[in-house]
């Protein structure tokens, strides 16, 4: 006696939130089942294998279903096939487009070609997660890029209207589109120890600041016509940063600066005298990476060059995290009150 | 005397890509009506595109009008070659035909292909303009009201009971015709479509017509039904109820009356009686006209009764026969004189309902049914279906001739149904046979004081268990007791009816599903031989699943079943009967005795010891049962229940009853005193298999309960959340040596297993009861078995449920009105409260979206269709910018489908119409959509969606008594292939939610400007 057909439709559809995490987790229907076998359900509910089997399969079966609609996630809200609860919706997009860190590490800042796709074996092997949910996860960004890539308006508010993901998850994916846009090399073994958190962070204040969008009169309003792209760097806002250049070029404004910044600071950080000590490589280091950012190349290593001019010489020193951010505040502020200078710069947190 | 149909396309949404080349479509829709065609502007390149056509109007005859469905189709558009059809829609507008029904039919409806699938979804707005009165055409029956609901829809009342109403009507099948061979898969589908719905259309208003002539207004209980008889033809048949309905206007009347059937009922003084066991069926073997008259059906039905008086109609008795008694008796004889006389103006005085108006039903008789064997021949001339009407007229004169002999003039709870394998069809009728109050028979005379005699003699809770027929001239040997509960009238031991359990029925713990399952292999023959082949199997067939119900019945303490249904299959090589039923222990009647094995070789010890572990093994299944369910009669001494009445007794072969030897039985801790235990006699392996699978059956999970009927005896307690769902399996059996034991084996095992899937699967919802489980089989090919179940889960409060029905209980006898307001309405609020269904806020808009929809009900539907229409392409053209969260605007309303007449905690204020609808899927990619498995599992979800899309853009929000008629799976795995056809159907309803309403009446002041607001939420 062999089961040649089996299938369970419910006029609600009914969603198993573990079954969906094994399915997104790429596990196959055995490796499912054998999972679930482990969890113990069988116990709790007196259920055989056989049932275990056949449920997982027609979970699968519906995920598989619902998976195109997922593809565009507002088709999801209005499809008649699958009557379910919006609150199930909601978690099954959620679910759908989150990512694993470990892969995202991978990926971030890499353009999202088929090239790249091909490696995905190896980051399946490096990071441990199945290759079926790293090509999710891969397309999940790649469908993502394409279709805010050429959109106006707020990024964020872009991927959340088009995939209706949560706050938290369209920022993330704002973060992933921006560095595969702007290509940052994040690999690097030097950049190894930064989580992803730490690069959207940083995306989302570059986004805020550094951008087209950013620079013209949007903010006001959103919806005008203006020609107001989050993806892409100012380049005019890049080249101003040039001029930069004279914060260490000239030895008065540098000296300025710098007392300044000390006076300020004076007894408010506990490395002032490292501070006052590297004031100098310090300012250097920062404004001529700044400088350095109307070339693409150079663009793709700010946060190498960051990391090698600015926090490792900080790091060396011991500087506690909150010196770096007085430091910081501190640098730049004072900027202002020299010159009319307009200039926010990212921290780079350790 | 016209109508003028009017349509207008609005937009499409969610096309496929038809145009490689550019990834887009240049959509353009035909709309045909009859011989009409127009068509909408072609709208170049376009995924989502929006005609806004014009109204496009066909004026037509009303016949016209009732029989054909308007057809959409949607294409392609293409310079150079032949359009490209993208799918269409069929819309059955007999819904805008009838003044209390839909006035618009307005909404998006899924593209649907017979190769594809859904392809998208169309906007369409539909409307009718009768110029008459509606009174001016009855020549068509425009304006009869159709109604699956197999009891009077809930905000109707009865005022006649007309009677059973049937017909049918032949085609040859396109599959079939010449054309078939040079014409495409999908033409040939959309042309069975269409044709099927063509004809439903012409049966209904054939139907309609003879209920005008009965001057009725409504069907109740309209089951429609297709034989696909092949070569020889395609038979549309459907049977129902004639009634004059009036509908209650006053909704705070109607308030109390809340949500689920029984508490609507249970105001009601009285209550319907549903029946007993008899089971007087014959399977009637008549290869060619033979009529039924077969023995040994005959010796195993049981039954037992006794009234004083004599109901027993019986041609022979008369009505004189037991009438000599109590004060009852004169009036019962005028009762019965009068109904006697109304009913035999019938030619069959049959009724589809299942549940009944308070008083109608007066007593049971027991289950009659008939079955026949036919050899299938070309329809020669379609206009003249006289071949099957005869055959069913045969089978039906022989129900009624069945339903008399139990003393009966009337069979309730009838249903047909056929199974067909190549050139051999079995017909099958069942009914439960009854004595009916005439009250609703005719035209009010007889209301008044009789009526209230009447309620005054019938003892409450027991009344339709008493028997009907004159207990000294009983149709079959039968036990008969005193009635437990009154004591005055006497009782079988066992009842078997097909109806639902009467709502005042005293019921004593809770019920279960009991299913009696067999195969039996048949030699593989040509027409005649394999004809008379089956003919001898069925008899045979019959008697085991009969004698298996009555065990199980047995093994779970209990002494009655209610909305039996026994349904045998044939194939090639094998016949498969399948029975399901509701187990429930009647107060009225006996405690079922125990069963008791008996070897047949007593002198071998070791035998004799396997055979006391068995015996021992039985009784703590027996114990453990009663437990599970709760069935603790009150004990009661010997005096008071009288002794049994004497009478000569036999029993077949297996089962033997045994009250005389009480010795014998006082072993038995379980039955106590004179009850009677089943012996059962293991004289060879047979028999230990059929031990042997008495006790394989494993009950439920805890917190399950499950039933065939709409609601489950001892639980009242119902939270609003609800699942209803479909579930298909089919096995392949190892062709190697098939026996009836591995077959008997796997087919129990599939039942079993489905079920615990089930289980498992809907163990998020415990404590929950699944109801009206709805078991087909069916056997497709040679080695295949095919079981569908389609069944709703129902959530309840297991602590309420416990209290209530204790409240219940000792407060039956009470019957006012407010008494079951407090009692049921209390524990509503509280579920509702507490309601856990929507954890998330996003659910909070879901439920609001829900709430607000049906608070709009009092708007006409009209206006509520056109506001939510105009929203809607504004949210398709571009997403509204930043939308708040972005799951709150679905635009998609929820529609709840259940097999049941009712919604847990809601009311159901306005009907809609019938949803009747067919389809067709195929594939020539079996394996690219996912096999079998995957090709069904999206076929089905499409139907729902199909389904409900039509409630929805008729302005409902649920389908009530939703049936899945059929589901005819066909695979070729080697040529890649698979087709399927489904047939559904239900009543589309508008329900509001009952704690919406309490809010509504108590806040009134408060509440005023609530509807508006949930109303634009809606919209938005």
């Amino acid at each position: 006696m062999t089961s040649e057909l089996d299938i369970f439709v419910g006029n609600t559809t009914l969603i198993d939130e573990d079954v969906y995490r094994l399915w997104l987790d790429g596990y196959s229907v055995s490796d499912a089942v054998a999972l679930r076998v482990r969890s113990g359900i069988l116990e709790q509910t007196g259920a055989t294998a056989a049932v275990l089997q056949s449920d997982t399969m027609d979970h699968y079966r519906t995920f598989h279903m619902l998976e195109r609609l997922l593809h565009a996630p507002p088709k999801l809200l209005h499809q008649l096939i699958f009557q379910i609860p919006p609150s199930r919706q909601a978690l099954l997009i959620e679910r759908y487009y989150a990512f694993d860190e470990a892969f995202v590490r991978e990926v971030l800042g890499k353009k999202l070609s088929k090239g790249t796709k091909k490696d995905l074996d190896d980051i399946s092997t490096k990071t441990g997660i199945t290759l079926k949910s790293c090509r999710r996860q891969f397309d999940n960004f790649k469908r993502v890029f394409k279709v805010v890539e050429e959109m106006r308006g707020s990024l964020v508010d872009n991927i959340q209207q088009h995939f209706l993901l949560s706050d938290r998850l369209a920022r993330d994916y704002a973060a992933i589109v921006f560095f595969a846009n702007n290509r940052f090399e994040t690999g690097k073994k030097k950049l190894q120890y930064l989580s992803f958190g730490d690069f959207a962070f940083c995306a989302e204040l570059m986004i805020q600041n550094w951008t087209l969008g950013a620079v013209g009169e949007a903010p006001t309003d959103p919806d005008s016509q203006v020609d107001d792209m989050d993806m892409d760097l100012d380049k005019e806002f890049l080249q101003d940063l040039k001029e930069l250049k004279v914060l260490v070029a000239d030895k008065d404004l540098l000296d300025l600066h710098k007392s300044l910044v000390c006076t300020a600071l004076r007894g408010k950080l506990g490395v002032f005298s490292e501070m006052e000590a590297n004031f100098k490589n310090l300012s250097r280091g920062l404004v001529n990476v700044a400088a350095k950012l109307t070339h693409t190349k150079d663009v793709r290593d700010l946060f190498v060059d960051l990391v090698e001019k600015f926090i490792e010489p900080c790091r060396s020193d011991h500087w506690p995290l909150n010196d770096v951010r007085l430091f910081l505040n501190q640098y730049s502020a004072s900027v202002h009150s020299l010159d009319g200078f307009r200039f926010a710069c990212s921290g780079c947190i350790t | 005397m016209p109508g003028k149909l009017k349509v207008k396309i609005v937009a499409g949404r969610h096309l496929p890509v038809m145009d490689r080349a550019s990834d887009l479509t240049d959509a353009f829709v035909e709309v045909k009506f009859g011989n009409t065609t127009f068509k909408t502007d072609v709208c170049l390149k376009s995924l989502n595109p929006q005609w806004n056509s014009e109204w496009f109007k066909f004026e037509v005859d009303d016949e016209d009008l009732q029989d054909e469905p308007l057809q959409i189709t949607v294409l392609d558009h293409d310079t150079y070659s032949a359009n490209d059809a993208i799918g269409k829609v069929y819309i059955d507008i007999d819904p805008l035909l009838y003044s209390e029904a839909a006035t618009v039919i307005s909404g998006w409806f899924p593209i649907y292909d017979t190769i594809h699938g859904i392809r998208g979804e169309i906007n369409v707005v539909v409307k009718v303009d009768l110029f008459n009165d509606l009174n001016r055409f009855r020549q068509s029956s425009c304006g009869v009201k159709f109604f699956c609901t197999t009891s009077i829809p809930k905000c109707y009342r009865a005022v006649i009971i007309h009677g059973f109403v049937e017909e049918l009507v032949v085609n040859e099948d396109p599959e079939y015709q010449w054309i078939d061979r040079i014409r495409t898969p999908r033409a040939s589908n959309e042309a069975r479509q269409r044709l099927i719905s063509l004809m439903s259309g012409e049966l209904q208003r054939k139907i309609g017509l003879k209920v005008l002539e009965m001057r009725g207004n409504a069907v109740v209980g309209y089951l429609q039904c297709f034989d696909l008889e092949g070569e020889s033809g395609l038979v549309v048949r459907a049977i129902g109820t004639a009634c004059t309905l009036d509908k209650l206007s006053s909704p705070a009347a109607f308030l109390p009356a809340c949500n689920s059937p029984s508490k609507e009922m249970k105001e009601i003084p009285f209550n319907e009686d549903p029946n007993p066991n008899t089971h007087s069926s014959g399977p009637s073997t008549p290869l060619k006209n033979q009529t039924y008259s077969f023995s040994p059906s005959k010796s195993y039905s049981r039954q037992s009764s006794s009234s004083d008086t004599d109901l027993s109609l019986t041609p022979k008795t008369g009505m004189g026969s037991g009438s000599a008694g109590k004060e009852g008796g004169p009036f019962k004889a005028l009762l019965r004189q009068q109904t006697q006389s109304a009913l035999e103006q019938r030619e069959f005085p049959f009724f589809t309902l299942t549940a009944f108006p308070p008083g109608f039903l007066v007593h049971v008789g027991g289950v009659v049914s008939a079955r026949s064997v036919k050899l299938l021949d070309r329809i020669h001339n379609p206009d003249e279906p006289e071949t099957r009407d005869a055959w069913w007229a045969e089978i039906r004169q022989e129900i009624k001739s069945h339903a008399k002999a139990l003393g009966c003039h009337a069979v309730v709870g009838y249903s047909e149904s056929t199974s067909i394998c190549e050139e051999v069809c079995i017909l099958s009728a069942s009914g439960t046979a009854a004595v009916l109050n005439p009250r609703f028979l005719q035209d009010g005379t007889v209301e008044g004081c009789l009526e209230q005699r009447l309620e005054e003699n019938l003892p409450a809770g027991c009344g339709f268990c008493h028997i009907p027929y004159d207990e000294l001239n009983m149709p079959f040997p039968a036990h008969l007791t005193h009635c437990y509960n009154c004591r005055k009238q006497k009782v079988p031991d066992v009842l078997f009816t097909t109806i639902d359990l009467p709502v005042d029925a005293t019921v004593i713990g809770k019920g279960c599903l009991i299913q009696a399952r067999l195969c039996r292999l048949k030699k593989k023959a040509q027409a005649e031989a394999n004809a008379t082949a089956i003919s001898n199997l069925l008899p045979f067939m019959e008697y085991e699943v009969h004698t298996q119900l009555m065990n199980k019945l047995k093994l779970k303490g209990m002494n009655a079943l209610f909305g039996l249904r026994i349904q045998i299959s044939v194939g090639e090589n094998m016949l498969m009967g399948l029975a399901s039923a509701t187990g429930v222990y009647l107060a009225a009647l006996p405690t079922p005795g125990g069963i008791q094995i008996a070897g047949k070789t007593p002198n071998d010890g070791s035998y004799e010891q396997h055979i006391s572990h068995m015996q021992k093994k039985i009784n703590d299944t027996i114990a453990k049962n009663k437990e599970l369910y709760e069935i603790n009669p009150p004990e009661m001494s010997e005096e008071i229940i009288g002794s049994p009445i004497p009478e000569p007794r036999q029993r077949s072969r297996l089962l033997r009853s045994q009250s005389e030897s009480s010795d014998e039985v006082a072993e038995l801790d379980l039955s106590h005193g004179k009850k009677d235990a089943f012996v059962l006699e293991i004289d060879d392996t047979d028999a230990m298999e059929d031990v042997h699978s008495l006790l394989t059956d494993v009950p439920p999970p805890s917190g399950f309960y499950s039933c065939n009927t709409e609601i489950m005896p001892g639980i009242n307690n119902w939270t609003s959340e609800i699942q209803m769902f479909t579930s298909v399996r089919v096995i392949r059996l190892s062709s190697l040596n098939l026996t009836n034991q591995a077959l008997n084996k796997n087919f129990n095992d599939l039942c079993e297993n489905l079920l615990k899937s089930l289980y498992f699967k809907l163990r998020s919802m415990i404590p929950c009861c699944l109801c009206h489980v709805n078991f087909t089989v069916s056997l497709p090919e040679d080695e295949l078995i095919q079981v569908t179940v389609t069944a709703v889960a129902i959530t309840f409060d297991k602590n309420q449920a416990l209290q209530t029905a204790k409240t219940h209980a000792e407060k039956s006898l009470q019957r006012a009105s407010t008494d079951n307001e407090e009692l049921l309405q209390f524990p509503l609020e509280l579920c509702s409260d507490s309601l856990p269904s929507h954890p998330f806020p996003p659910a909070k808009g879901w439920s609001k979206h829900l709430e607000s929809a049906s608070s709009n009900s009092g708007i006409p539907a009209a206006q509520r269709a056109v506001t939510v229409e105009k929203a809607s392409p504004v949210g398709e053209g571009n997403f509204r910018n930043r939308s708040s969260p972005p799951c709150a605007n679905s635009t998609v309303g929820v529609v709840k489908m259940t097999p049941l007449s009712f919604i847990p905690g809601a009311k159901i204020t306005k009907y809609l119409g019938i949803i009747n609808m067919f389809f067709i899927r195929e594939t020539t990619s079996l394996r690219e959509e996912g096999g079998v498995s995957g090709f069904l599992h999206a076929f089905i979800a499409e139907v729902f969606a199909m389904v409900r899309a039509h409630v929805a853009a008729l302005g409902g929000n649920a389908v009530v008594s939703y049936i899945m008629k059929q589901c005819v799976f066909m695979e070729n795995p080697n040529k890649n292939q698979a087709q399927c056809l489904i047939n559904v159907s239900g009543d589309a309803v508008v329900f509001v939610r009952e704690s919406e309403l309490e809010v509504v009446s108590t806040q009134q002041p408060t509440a005023n400007c609530q509807p508006a607001c949930a109303g634009g939420e809606v919209t938005t």
